[in-house]
């Protein structure tokens, strides 16, 4: 709590204000932001950079999403949660999947992809109410656990038949389907630089309206939540409901990016936990943060390695650090979370 | 009229509310003692946060300690916590909304017209789109006022409302919480350590001491008993 003295009302900012300061606190600033990144993002951006930076920019598109989604939980919920890699895993699997079996549109796939990842967000939700802070992170880190190692049973589909959809054959191997209006490497990033905007603007309209207050009040107290009557656990679920559901569009975007034969390493445990140090990183209260956090984890870490560090274990010791910075944000949270307990 | 029979919290080996048995009035009752009397554990109890060993809570006919505790904001229960609980990341209005939309039935129709009336009862109007982080002390304190008589409550219950408020403003608040049976509909209980505070806004008033009621009646009357001022402070004097 900061002074006593009491602010003097007024809701325009006054007029003595420095340029920066009148700018940035206007209502259009932001509005006027999101459409210049996004204009820089479709248009700027392929026009400078090679297909090398493309693939990279094509990453921190799709990866942006996954961040937004866990900062969410994180920043607006108070939910510390590990599980956010494995819902963007599931909504790649079935994505891929639906795209080899039929023929529905891709956003088709994308809107099933993430509503097979929020069901399942969900399930992965319910047993981890009970316990908040580090506990949490712990919890949904045995769930990416469990998830990586069913991954590594099932592998990705990439053409086969059965429900699975693999083939033994490594010459039988399809890369997934893109949506026809999208089949170069530059218009799929373009597709997915869109279906980012998309999941960004759904995000903040939620966190504009009901959902979004009653996850404030949680965050900074849940007895106080309870006593404004908020049915914590049915939002708490709500908030694993679209956060899987964000990375499991973001894991549907990702599918078409990969040539031929996705990997597990993007959703394996290492994923997760980075995730949340770029998280964190990033920013976890404002959505822009997760656009900040993908782009340490994309860009400038291989711009870091390649021209900076040299090695990557350099690259893997600034890794290091961020782990370190969020296991200390971790505890601290934790024993802020038991002292309200205790004082409510 | 809120009937308490025979409540009793411990945690441990410690008995926070000592078969507690009372009667509360309609209107604006106090409820005082010295720290670590009970008065939090027994806010507690009604907000469902601390679950009984035993006993009975009848609000207006209602079993309280039967609903989940989400639901009793929606049967008519608000209170303010001692340590100020205002939602630093949104207005002063959205701090209102939220309690008015998760406590009432009606949905957004007449939300703004609520929220707006309890943002005036407590003299906020003129800050109602500032985020609460910029907000002092006083504001924040009002805020919780005005989140606690949003919608139609039927009992509210103010933990040290008036707790790091300099005089003038304990005044101004008291006045506030005075007019509030009257002007509201519901009946408060004011737990505070400042008894002119109490008296002020209190005709009626119960007093805690180790989890037990020492003495209960017109506020004049309790602050002179004997009894009352030996657990304060071990004097004849009350502040
Ligand atoms: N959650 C809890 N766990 C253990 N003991 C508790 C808990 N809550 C309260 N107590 C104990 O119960 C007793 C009553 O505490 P309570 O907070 O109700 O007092 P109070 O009358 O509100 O005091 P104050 O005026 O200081 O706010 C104290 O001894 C306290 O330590
Ligand atoms: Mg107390």
């Amino acid at each position: 709590m900061t002074a006593v003295v009491s602010t003097p009302a007024s809701s325009a900012p006054p007029a003595h204000l420095p340029l920066l300061a009148r700018i940035t606190t206007n209502r259009l600033f932001e509005p006027v932001v999101v459409v210049v990144v996004l204009l820089v993002g479709l248009f700027a951006i392929p026009s400078f950079f090679d297909s090398y930076w493309i693939a990279n920019f094509t990453q921190l598109a799709v990866f942006s999403i996954v961040c937004a989604s866990a900062g969410l939980l994180y920043g607006r919920v108070g939910l510390v949660s590990l599980g956010q890699v494995a819902s963007y895993g599931i909504g790649c699997w079935v994505t891929m999947r639906l795209a080899f079996a039929t023929t529905l549109p891709y956003p088709v796939l994308l809107v099933i992809g993430g509503l097979v990842a929020a069901v399942i967000g969900v399930m992965i939700g319910l047993p981890a109410l009970r316990v908040s802070g580090l506990y949490l992170a712990l919890v949904t880190l045995m769930l990416a656990a469990g998830m990586e190692i069913v991954l590594e049973r099932t592998g990705f589909p990439n053409g086969g038949t059965g429900f699975k959809g693999v083939v033994t054959t490594i010459s039988d191997i399809k890369a997934t389907r893109r949506p026809s209006f999208a089949g170069t490497d530059v218009a799929y990033y373009r597709f997915i630089v869109v279906g980012a905007f998309v999941m960004f603007m759904l995000a903040s309209y939620v966190l504009s309206r009901k959902p979004g207050r009653a996850w404030a009040s949680i965050r900074q107290s849940e007895a106080a939540a309870l006593a404004a009557g908020i049915d914590v656990t049915r939002y708490k679920l709500w908030a694993f409901a679209l956060a899987a559901f964000m990375a499991g569009v973001a894991g549907g975007l990702y599918a078409g990016s990969v040539p031929k034969g996705m990997s597990i390493d993007a959703f394996n445990r290492q994923s997760a936990i980075f995730l949340i140090a770029v998280v964190i990183m990033g920013g976890i209260y404002s959505l822009w943060g997760g656009l900040l956090g993908a782009f340490f984890a994309t860009c400038l870490l291989k711009y870091l390695t390649q021209n900076v560090f040299g090695h990557q274990f350099w690259t893997r010791f600034a890794l290091s650090l961020f782990g370190f910075g969020l296991l200390a944000n971790l505890i601290q949270n934790t024993r802020i979370a038991e002292r309200k307990g205790v004082e409510a | 009229m809120i009937d308490v029979e025979d409540l009793s919290v411990h945690f441990g080996g410690v008995v926070s509310l000592d078969q507690m048995t009372i009667q509360f009035p309609e209107g604006a009752c106090g409820l005082i003692g010295p720290n670590g009397a009970g008065k939090t554990t027994f806010f507690n109890v009604l907000s469902g946060f601390v679950t009984p060993r035993s006993g009975r809570v009848v609000a207006m006919g209602q079993d309280l300690l039967s609903m989940p505790d989400y639901k009793r904001a929606r049967w008519g229960l608000r209170r303010t916590f001692q340590t100020e609980q205002a939602i630093e990341k949104l207005t002063v209005f959205d701090n209102v909304a939220t309690v008015y939309e998760h406590s009432t039935r009606s949905g957004k129709a007449g939300r703004s017209a609520a929220v707006e009336a309890a943002l005036e009862f407590v003299g906020l109007t003129d800050v109602a789109q500032q985020t609460v982080r910029a907000l002092g002390a006083k504001e924040r304190r009002f805020i919780e006022v005005a989140r606690a008589v949003v919608g139609s409550p039927k009992l509210i219950l103010l933990d040290e409302p008036a707790a790091g408020l300099p005089d003038a403003e304990t005044a101004l608040l008291g006045g506030i919480i005075r007019s509030i049976p009257e002007r509201v509909g519901a009946t408060v209980i004011l737990v505070d350590h400042d008894m002119s505070l109490v008296q002020a806004c209190c005709d009626w008033t119960a007093v805690l001491d180790f989890g037990r009621l020492l003495a209960s009646g017109p506020t004049a009357e309790v602050l002179r008993d004997r009894n009352v001022m030996r657990a304060y402070l071990g004097t004849e004097e009350v502040a």
